[in-house]
């Protein structure tokens, strides 16, 4: 399928090579503007949307491979589709724009025929691209499709200190039973939703989806400044949300809603688990457990948030929190050192 | 050698149209000068890279117009190395004041 009408920017420091392409791409029904060196391209870039790059290499201010560097050093432009038009000979040369990242090699003076091919067969690359990653955007969070996207796709972990939370919605079998199973799944997507914001705001990953409760770490795939710190915070901002939604809730004579809420800090180990065909981001170890537990406990302690004692430290007396002494958890050695965290009055 | 090959000044026209490359040849009027001043001054300053980049300029619109004489002498700058005199761009200057000729009668004609 020929593209029509696509964005395109032509940089050559040579007036006769930027004319002539900038004509026959005119011709074949573009939009094509000209950079006259890597610079002024790169600019060009970062300000308008462009659809692909025909770029010369050698070029005065910043030559063509300084171009493609920066290109796949930046997030937003990484993605963009490159055609290096040069008559540089020698293989070393192509493999080189090749290992850059170019889609294609065109030798000058360029072919009109080849060009139209190779343009039109990028285009339509991208366009694959863009719908690509829309679909994994729609079915992982940014933060995992980013990652996904800058790693490529492999099964395996690495060990990574991260702050994991668990969150759940109590007594939502009772809420199911008392209303309609339409109203039922109104209430966990707004739920979900308002649970998904809270924590992306902070930098966390909701990795898991399990029923009326989600998984979420912060601190992997991506890097977060403060994990303990980003999750209690995201952990607040949810219990404020839940207010909010119980008054509208209790405005329309509707139950309140109350969640609980389980932080854990330490090593997990973090990767793509699955097939090939199916995988999804997630954690496991020690610290997935204990924070699963302490959410489990919040219905005992009858409090929104608890955290363990390395989030706590971690947290530097910024936040109120409550030591609750001492608790056994199944599965872990020694007794664990609950704390509360204080909820705003 | 041919000065200008027929067939690749014709392809250009029809691809491009004949009045867009009466202007693409006044560009290269306009913009061979002073690359094959660059050639001088790089000679003479001993800068083999500047040297060598002007080459594959005039090299390149050369092979555009289908200047095929002129292209090969520039691609022999190219290739060659810096020269010990300006013997080379004498030789190319020449080449390049015929395609010029050339040049001027094929897109008015």
């Amino acid at each position: 399928m020929a593209e029509r009408g696509a964005r395109l920017l032509v940089a050559d420091d040579n007036k006769v090579n930027r004319l002539l392409l900038g004509r026959t791409l005119t011709l074949q029904g573009h939009q094509v503007q000209s950079a006259e060196n890597g610079r002024v391209a790169l600019e060009m870039l970062r300000g308008a949307a462009f659809d692909l790059l025909l770029l010369d290499m050698e070029m005065p201010e910043m030559d063509g491979f300084q171009v493609m560097e920066q290109l796949a050093a930046d997030k937003t432009l990484r993605d963009l589709p490159v055609i290096v038009t040069s008559s540089l000979e020698g293989v070393a040369h192509v493999v080189r724009c090749i290992e850059l990242g170019a889609d294609d090699f065109l030798h000058k003076p360029v072919n009109p025929v080849l060009l139209k091919a190779r343009v039109d067969s990028s285009l339509e690359k991208k366009r694959l691209r863009d719908q690509q990653k829309a679909l994994v955007q729609r079915f992982a969070t940014s933060a995992v499709a980013d990652d996904l996207q800058q790693s490529g796709f492999a099964l395996g972990g690495k060990r990574v200190q991260a702050t994991v939370m668990f969150c759940d919605i109590r007594g939502f079998t009772a809420i199911v039973e008392s209303q309609g199973p339409e109203e039922t799944i109104e209430l966990l997507n707004t739920w979900y939703t308002l649970m998904f914001e809270a924590i992306t705001a902070q930098g966390g990953v909701v990795n898991q989806m399990i029923g009326d409760g989600l998984m979420a770490i912060f601190g992997a795939p991506l890097p977060v400044a403060e994990p303990p710190m980003a999750a209690v915070r995201a952990a607040l901002e949810m219990m404020e949300m839940i207010e909010l939604l119980n008054a509208e809730r209790a405005a329309e004579g509707k139950a309140a809603l109350a969640i609980g809420v389980g932080i854990a800090t330490g090593d997990v180990f973090a990767g793509y688990t699955g097939t090939q065909e199916r995988a999804t981001y997630t954690c496991v170890g020690d610290t997935v457990n204990l924070a699963a537990r302490l959410e489990a406990h919040t219905k005992v302690a009858g409090r929104g948030i608890l955290v363990d004692d390395a989030t706590q430290a971690a947290l530097h007396a910024r936040v109120a929190t409550e030591p609750l002494g001492a608790v056994p958890f199944k599965g872990k050695a020694v007794p664990t050192e609950v704390f509360a965290v204080s909820l705003p009055a | 050698m041919n000065i200008i090959d027929h067939s690749v000044f014709a392809e250009l026209q029809a691809t491009a149209g004949a009045d867009f490359v009466v202007e693409l040849v006044q560009t290269f009027f306009e913009e061979a000068p002073p690359m094959i001043a660059e050639l001088r001054a790089a000679q003479a300053a001993g800068a083999a890279e500047r040297f060598r980049r002007a080459a594959h300029s005039l090299k390149t619109n050369a092979n555009t117009f289908g200047a095929t004489a002129l292209g090969a002498k520039a691609r022999e700058l190219e290739l060659g190395g810096l020269p010990p005199d300006a013997s080379g761009i004498d030789a190319l200057q020449a080449q390049y004041d015929t395609a010029v000729a050339a040049l001027k009668a094929l897109s008015h004609g």
